[in-house]
């Protein structure tokens, strides 16, 4: 006769060699976390500690001088606040677009597949290519020069990927059944994406929308191949006049700075007072991709908060 | 006129027409040949095995397969009174969906106001005025039982209400736009027994209002609810009788067999 399989003390023994793997992969786990997680700390923490003691009224309100200590950031954050404008403006409408057509209008053919294909990677290509076709595209062909303009065109190239991407995943996550509901009531494609495609889907759109600007914030390459100064000590033009039409668009025209540049210009000089202004504007950028990543969490919350599927 | 006059001296009103209807899904032929008829204001009931073409079937009738590629129609849907077939390439599918409403086998209120969900319809044939929309709304709550539950929170989101008060929802806004015929795909089969209940007597009731073509999995329900049955196997129409006939006295022996539970 076989031996019964069934005997309790074999089945504990079992078990509790099993149960060591458990163990052993949640050890392992944690540890591969924890190397993650305390780098950025310490880097963080590092940057703190440098940066802290240079962040004041005066380091947001003053130009880049010779002088580290009367040095600030006015420009840099000026720059990277219109050049992240631009940007927005113009990869949100043009990638929750082509989000849209490829997901609800194109024809699934061939020709549709390659250009998804593409879409995707896109998203892969490194960000100095993206420099180069804006330096040769912007920056010389069209004479945007080296412009905001320019400079925002490039980005929006960069995070035009990830903004279809998410558009597409968002609208592709809401139930069919809610699709066809609205197509059985008689309404069109447009109605349909308007009156239920685009609301439902835009926590998804949103959080991508910000994520893309996340990574264009800190983005260097791209911005140096177009040629970004590195000391700016005067403000592009105000975008508002006080004679008709009251709004300008001169400032697209003004050459710029961002906050990434303008850290890297710091790094290079040789004067330790450098370095602390240079970690003072880290700082700033990380809080300021931090809380635009905050503002994605927070968004995403409150509109999913009626949306149940 | 004179088309009129015909229409009265038949004896049996149809309100649609299947004339030897197939379906493909690509190269699949998932219906084969089918002729049938709806009788004008009567339940009529789809059944059959899983897989058999009643959902199919069913979606035909609102040119739903015409938001994927690949499908293809032959034959004919014929729609009285003005005998137009509504599977023609010249018939816009969005103007039969107008005429033909939907219930869906799972509830699927959108993430609106309950108010919002009735109205939708309205809203896409560009009905603006409010008095006109809340009447509306007003009147296909009550058709189809729910507007004591909601009167009084027609603002609030779709999404709190149960499931079978939200598959009620969904039979208010398929109602709103007054449909010529109504199609129910397996309305209860994501509810419990008593929202089951509720809506087997809603559909009773409207059947003075409207044509009803209902797909179901549940011979008891169709025993209880439709006035003619039709059953089908594997993409084809086996028979199609009064429902007491299906089920006392079906003529064909695959149809006993599926009925008495020998198979399926």
């Amino acid at each position: 006769m076989m031996k019964s399989i069934n005997n309790l003390e074999e089945i504990r023994k079992i078990i509790g060699k099993h149960k060591r793997w458990d163990l052993a992969f949640m050890i392992a786990g944690i540890f591969a976390l924890m190397i993650a997680v305390l780098t950025f700390m310490a880097l963080f923490a590092h940057m703190l500690f440098d940066g802290m003691p240079r962040l004041s009224w005066d380091f947001f309100t003053s130009f880049p001088s010779r002088r580290p200590e009367s040095a600030g950031i006015l420009s840099a954050w000026v720059g990277t606040t219109l050049v992240m404008f631009v940007t927005a403006v113009s990869a949100v409408p043009l990638g929750i677009g082509s989000g849209i057509y490829l997901e609800e209008y194109a024809p699934k053919n061939l020709i549709t597949e390659i250009i998804e294909i593409n879409v995707t990677n896109l998203a892969g290509v490194p960000s100095i290519i993206y420099g180069l076709l804006a330096l040769g595209l912007f920056v010389y062909q069209l004479g945007f020069g080296q412009s905001i303009l320019a400079a925002g065109l490039a980005l929006a190239l960069l995070i035009l990927p990830v903004v279809i991407v998410a558009t597409r995943e968002a609208i592709r996550s809401i139930p069919v059944t809610i699709r066809e509901g609205a197509y059985a009531l008689g309404a069109t494609k447009w109605q349909t994406v308007s009156d239920h495609l685009l609301p439902y889907s835009s926590a998804g759109i949103l959080t991508g929308i910000i994520i893309g600007l996340a990574r264009a914030i800190g983005e260097t390459a791209p911005i140096i191949t177009i040629g970004a100064l590195t000391f700016i000590a005067f403000l592009p033009p105000s975008p508002m006049k006080s004679e008709f039409p009251y709004i300008s668009f001169e400032w697209l025209m003004a050459p710029f700075t961002v906050m990434p540049i303008q850290m890297f210009n710091w790094v290079s000089r040789p004067e330790e007072a450098f370095q602390l202004n240079a970690a003072a504007a880290g700082l700033v950028l990380v809080v300021m991709t931090l809380a635009m990543n905050g503002l994605a969490i927070y968004l995403r919350y409150r509109m999913r908060k009626n949306i149940k599927w | 006129m004179q088309i009129n006059q015909e229409k009265v001296a038949k004896p049996i009103q149809y309100k649609s027409e299947v004339k030897n209807l197939s379906f493909y899904y690509g190269e699949f032929s998932a219906l084969k040949n089918i002729d049938m008829a709806l009788h004008d204001k009567k339940i009529t009931a789809l059944i059959g095995p899983s897989g058999c073409g009643k959902s199919t079937f069913l979606r035909c009738f609102n040119r739903m397969h015409d938001l994927y590629p690949g499908n293809r129609y032959e034959g004919e849907i014929i729609l009285h009174p003005d005998n137009v077939n509504i599977l023609a390439s010249n018939v816009d599918p969005i103007e039969v969906r107008m005429r033909i409403s939907m219930v869906f086998q799972k509830p699927n209120p959108f993430p609106k106001s309950i108010y919002e969900n009735v109205a939708y319809g309205l809203r896409v044939r560009g009905i603006k005025q409010r008095a006109v929309l809340d009447e509306r709304v007003e009147l296909a709550l009550r058709n189809s039982a729910l507007w004591d539950e909601v009167k009084d929170r027609q603002h609030d989101l779709a999404f709190n209400l149960s499931g079978g008060q939200q598959q009620r929802l969904c039979i208010a806004r398929a109602l709103a736009t007054d449909p010529e015929i109504l199609l129910f795909d397996e309305p209860t089969s994501a509810l419990d027994p008593i929202a089951t209940a509720s809506i087997e007597e809603l559909i009773t009731d409207l059947k003075n209002k409207v044509t009803i073509l209902i797909v179901t999995h549940n011979m008891q329900q169709a025993a209880r609810v439709s006035d003619y049955t039709a059953y089908m196997y594997l993409g084809e129409l086996i028979e199609f009788n009064v429902t007491d006939t299906i089920f006392i006295k079906p003529k064909n022996k695959q149809t006993e067999d599926y009925i008495t539970g020998r198979f399926g």
